[in-house]
């Protein structure tokens, strides 16, 4: 089992191994291969039943065309990419702060504190959502990106301060230490000596925070409504009562909900995974 | 709210430029007109106001069908649009009560719609007041595929009886009799509707939906008995709870399901999806007692405004627009619907003339549908076991004991 | 009255307050923004909703006092308990992600050509969004023409309508949950792979170790870290499981793939809700569930900050 290297197997175990890794991911994928399939066929196909045959015909830019064309599904990407950002910059900003000034002083209640964090990040949305959303409401910034977004950078918070402060309690300490006998206020400590060792921090929060925003649904729903500032994922389930049954639509809308998350991931791998698994080795 | 939350929300509201204006002449819609037929009626209807009010401009906003039900209150009450659309009845209640609409009396008076649309005035009026204009209301009753049916030798059933040897004939063609689509419940009500309608008469059913009779009467035990009639006679579609009800009209284009229990607005996707009006039928859901008289379902569809509406004075002159005979005629025509207003011509299509001369000759009374006549709490409870007992019949006491608990808290 | 002198001094004075002072305050400064956010958007709307639950209220009128009286009616709620049922069962069955998730992650812990990628790409279900995960599924078990039906019909089973049949639709959506939780726990364990020790192990292959054993004694503990983060993951996961029920089922059939999560948002926003006080109360009820899970998270957290 485990860690016998493959080279050190017989050449019968090392190419059943071979064939099985693509055979596994195929069948890993096979539903996201499927909708792709689909995302491409023509409505014939979809009306015959031909879900899983050859597509009788290549559809790609007509459906693609077609869902730009008819529905707002630019405007829910657009709408996403609004509360997606600023939440990103709130969230990583607000968590870089609070990450250091618990990381780097002693001071009494600060592990309640950092222990709020975290507790806060483990609590069910249901327990928020009616309060969240009366107090959205009493802002004006109900079905608004910036009520979304700023409801986003304060549950995130959460995470990220568990995240940052982790990150930079691991960091030298010795670096702040110095700095302080050559008299550098703290300010000045945490903007020049702290803040450029946490870029590999910054940039896997980013893309994982990017996922989570990205992906949400549920607060998609519960403080937005309507194509003028819904994000995708809410926006892709209202298309899909529009489009019973079209399945090659609900399928290339769902391949384009899906890839900026996608792409953010194959650019992003090693941060992305970094930030994903920090702790998952001590 | 709270004190804090508006304290919080002044000191934010100062500092922020977060502050939404509404444009000057624009008028918002937000409707749940998403499948084609109704689409395109909305795309022309406000096409046809901007073209003679060249000064305003109409942002339509639109929700599918399904997920506009639990939109339409959170808008209301947060984000509110000019108008919106949504249903006469039981089922605007809740927003009149809760003030979420605005009286249109004013509407009508001017208008001279307390003539031109006296047939909906009483669905339209709760505690004096006129809540809305009503465009559009269409007939319910049994759509089938008159070819099926000639090649098994059925003719359109006229009684209960007849019905059930339809079921039996065709399940043994290996054709389902009866489809459809159950996953957002409401279409078990049509069923449930029909059933009360004629083993109870239609005092009963409003007396049921408002309340007033426990769910464990032996009258709605009738109903169910004479439901489980039909199942036993294999007249639904199988996994018919996996199914929207636009999915269930797949296996009847596809000439796999012979009938559907439905309105008139499934007509418009059944001709789309290429049948012809000589493969379409539709008959009046079939007479079950001889002692109770013949009563209809007929949904009314309406559009209000909202109380927190911002440009309530081109609303109403939309409303008005909306209220001409000749406007109703036009949207009713591409819907596929009938027209409110008495002045306005019903379509020549077979359909909506076959229905229009079902309403007008009814005897027992208009119902409008289970979920517009009950409260919503009671709605759902019911829908969920209508739709259990269909897969479940063995369950029946069980259901309704479940709903008459229901009953004791909803109408307290 | 004479003024008293001001000294000249006094600029630098206060600075050098500032001075002494600073590293007592900056951490506070640096908390402000953090605190407050998290005060107004995640502390004070918990004790909000624990005062709604006692109130009947529909969202838009005056509230009532009703006391306990939520929480009774709870106590008497059917779907409440089917709904605590299927939460059960989401927690339990979801507990598979981990050892599926080692599971792929030992077939993949190998360094042949183009491993990398075959990795990233089993990885793939994790970045997608829970909506088209569900309706990728959902048309998977179409009982008319999805994937599943036509493969059982290969082996001439009837086709099952997972998703319209009471006993099977909690399991049928737990298994799309499991997708992309599995690649989560995957990447989780092949990251903790890379640092075990391989002289451990090849001590214990000395030691003639072999297959379970060697996993169970010898990697397992090593994979420790991973499997905490992949049980605190996963557990989350489970209870909040939200967003596949409500586009794959919407609760149904009548309401029996309902979860807590799910059903309070139907008892307070939905059309035929507006409970706000009945919805709290459910929320309520998850929070306690979700809070002995926490404070076990918390506990061992405050262990290992002591180890320190």
């Amino acid at each position: 089992m485990f860690p016998t290297p493959i080279q050190k197997r017989s050449a019968v175990a090392q190419t059943v191994y071979k064939v099985a890794l693509p055979v596994a991911l195929i069948v890993w994928l096979l539903p996201l291969i499927a909708v792709a399939l689909t995302s491409v066929r023509s409505a014939g196909d979809i009306t015959a039943g031909n879900y899983w045959g050859w597509p009788s015909s290549f559809n790609l830019l007509e459906n693609y065309t077609a869902i730009f064309q008819q529905t707002p599904i630019g405007q829910y990407i657009l709408n996403s990419f609004k509360v997606t950002i600023p939440t990103v910059i709130g969230a990583v900003a607000i968590s870089c702060m609070s990450g250091f000034a618990l990381a780097v002083y002693k001071f009494k209640g600060n592990l309640l504190l950092f222990f709020m964090f975290i507790a806060g990040n483990f609590v069910p949305f249901q327990i928020l959502m009616v309060p969240v959303r009366d107090l959205t409401l009493d802002l004006g910034m109900y079905n608004t990106w910036y009520g979304l977004a700023l409801f986003h950078i304060a549950f995130q918070a959460g995470f990220c301060t568990l995240f940052m402060r982790n990150f930079i309690k691991a960091l030298p300490f010795e670096l702040i230490e110095a700095a302080r006998v050559e008299g550098i206020s703290e300010i000045r400590i945490f903007w020049f000596v702290v803040l450029p060792l946490m870029k590999p921090a910054l940039a896997a929060l980013s893309v994982l925070i990017f996922t989570f925003i990205w992906n949400d649904y549920f607060w998609a729903t519960v403080l937005t409504q309507g194509a003028d500032q819904q994000p995708i994922t809410a926006g892709l389930y209202s298309l899909n009562g529009q489009w019973v049954a079209a399945w090659h639509l609900v399928s290339a809308g769902s391949i384009v909900a899906a890839l900026p998350p996608v792409l953010m991931f194959f650019l992003m791998q090693r941060h992305f995974i970094a930030g994903l698994t920090l702790g998952a080795v001590k | 709210m709270n004190a804090f939350n508006s304290r919080l929300a002044g000191a934010l509201a100062a500092t922020t430029l977060f502050t939404s204006t509404a444009v000057a002449g624009e008028l918002v819609i937000n409707t749940d007109t998403s499948d084609p037929a109704p689409k395109a009626a909305f795309e022309a209807l406000i096409a046809g106001f901007e073209a003679e009010n060249p000064d305003i401009t109409v942002k339509w906003n639109l929700f599918d069908h399904e997920g506009y039900k639990t939109s339409i209150r959170n808008f209301l009450t947060a984000d509110a649009p000019d108008l919106a659309n949504w249903y006469a009845g039981n089922r605007m209640l809740p927003y009149v009560e809760a003030g979420l609409f605005e009286p249109v009396d004013d509407v009508w008076e001017q208008n001279g719609l307390g003539e031109t649309l006296a047939s909906a005035k009483g669905s339209m009026t709760i505690d004096g007041k006129i809540w809305g204009v009503p465009y559009t209301y269409y007939q319910w009753g049994i759509y089938y595929r008159s070819d099926i049916f000639e090649q098994n030798g059925i003719t359109a059933p006229e009684t209960f009886d007849d019905l059930l040897a339809a079921c039996n004939t065709l399940s043994e063609a290996g054709i389902t009799p009866i489809t459809i689509g159950t996953k957002y419940l409401w279409t078990a009500a049509g069923v449930f509707d029909y059933l009360n309608l004629r083993t109870n008469g239609y005092d009963f059913h409003m007396a049921l939906t408002k309340g007033e009779v426990p769910w464990t009467d032996d009258r709605v035990k009738a109903t169910m008995e004479n439901w489980k009639r039909m199942l036993d006679a294999n007249c639904f579609l199988e996994n018919h709870a996996a199914y929207s009800w636009q999915e269930a009209l797949a296996p009847m284009v596809q000439g796999d399901a012979a009938m559907y229990v439905m309105g008139n607005f499934a007509v418009a996707p059944l001709r789309e999806a290429g049948l012809t009006d000589e493969q379409i039928g539709f008959f009046q859901f079939p007479r079950i007692s001889d002692d109770v008289p013949m009563a209809e379902e007929a949904p009314t569809d309406t559009i209000h405004i909202p109380a927190n509406a911002k440009n309530k004075e081109d609303a109403k002159k939309f409303l008005a627009y909306l209220a001409r005979a000749e406007v109703q005629t036009e949207v009713n025509k591409t819907l596929g619907q009938l027209p409110i207003n008495k002045d306005s011509q019903v379509g020549d299509d077979k359909f909506l003339q076959a229905g229009y001369e079902m309403l007008s000759g009814t005897e027992g009374g208009i119902a409008q549908f289970f979920d517009r006549d009950a409260p919503a709490e009671m709605a759902k409870a019911g829908m969920e076991g209508f739709q259990e007992f269909m897969v479940k019949p063995e369950r029946m006491d069980k259901i309704l004991e479940r709903l008459e608990k229901v009953r004791q808290r909803v109408y307290e | 009255m004479t003024a008293p002198i001001v000294p000249d001094t006094h600029p630098p004075l206060r600075r050098s307050w500032w001075k002494e002072n600073q590293q007592r305050l900056a951490p506070w400064l640096f908390l402000a923004p953090g605190i407050f956010m998290f005060a107004v958007y995640v502390i004070i709307p918990i004790f909000q909703s624990i005062n709604i639950s006692f109130y009947d209220w529909d969202g838009l009128g005056e509230r009532t006092w009703v006391g306990a009286d939520n929480y009774v009616e709870l106590m008497d709620d059917e779907a409440f308990y089917t709904s605590l049922k299927n939460n059960v069962i989401w927690l339990v069955l979801y507990m598979l992600a981990i050892p599926m998730g080692l599971f792929v992650a030992l077939f993949l812990n190998q360094t042949v050509r183009g491993i990398r990628i075959y990795k990233s790409l089993f990885f793939f279900p994790f970045v997608i969004s829970q909506v088209v995960v569900g309706l990728v599924f959902a048309w998977f078990y179409d009982p008319s023409y999805g994937l599943m039906n036509i493969a059982l019909g290969w082996f001439g089973i009837e086709p099952i309508a997972v998703l319209a049949n009471e006993d099977y639709v909690t399991y049928g959506i737990i298994a799309a949950g499991l997708w992309p939780q599995t690649a989560y726990c995957m990447i989780l364990y092949l990251t903790g792979l890379n640092a075990v020790d391989p002289e451990q192990i090849e001590a214990a292959r000395l030691d003639n170790a072999k297959g379970a054993k060697l996993l169970w004694y010898v990697i397992l503990p090593q994979l420790r870290p991973a499997t905490f983060i992949a049980v605190v993951v996963t557990v989350i996961g489970a209870l909040r499981s939200f967003d596949l029920i409500s586009i794959m089922t919407d609760g149904g059939p009548w309401g029996s793939s309902r979860v807590l999560a799910f059903y309070m948002y139907e008892q307070a926003f939905s059309e035929y809700g507006f409970r706000m006080g009945y919805g709290a109360a459910i929320a309520v009820v998850l929070f306690l569930i979700m809070m002995v899970y926490i404070t076990g998270f918390l506990w061992k957290m405050y262990r290992d900050e002591k180890g320190y």
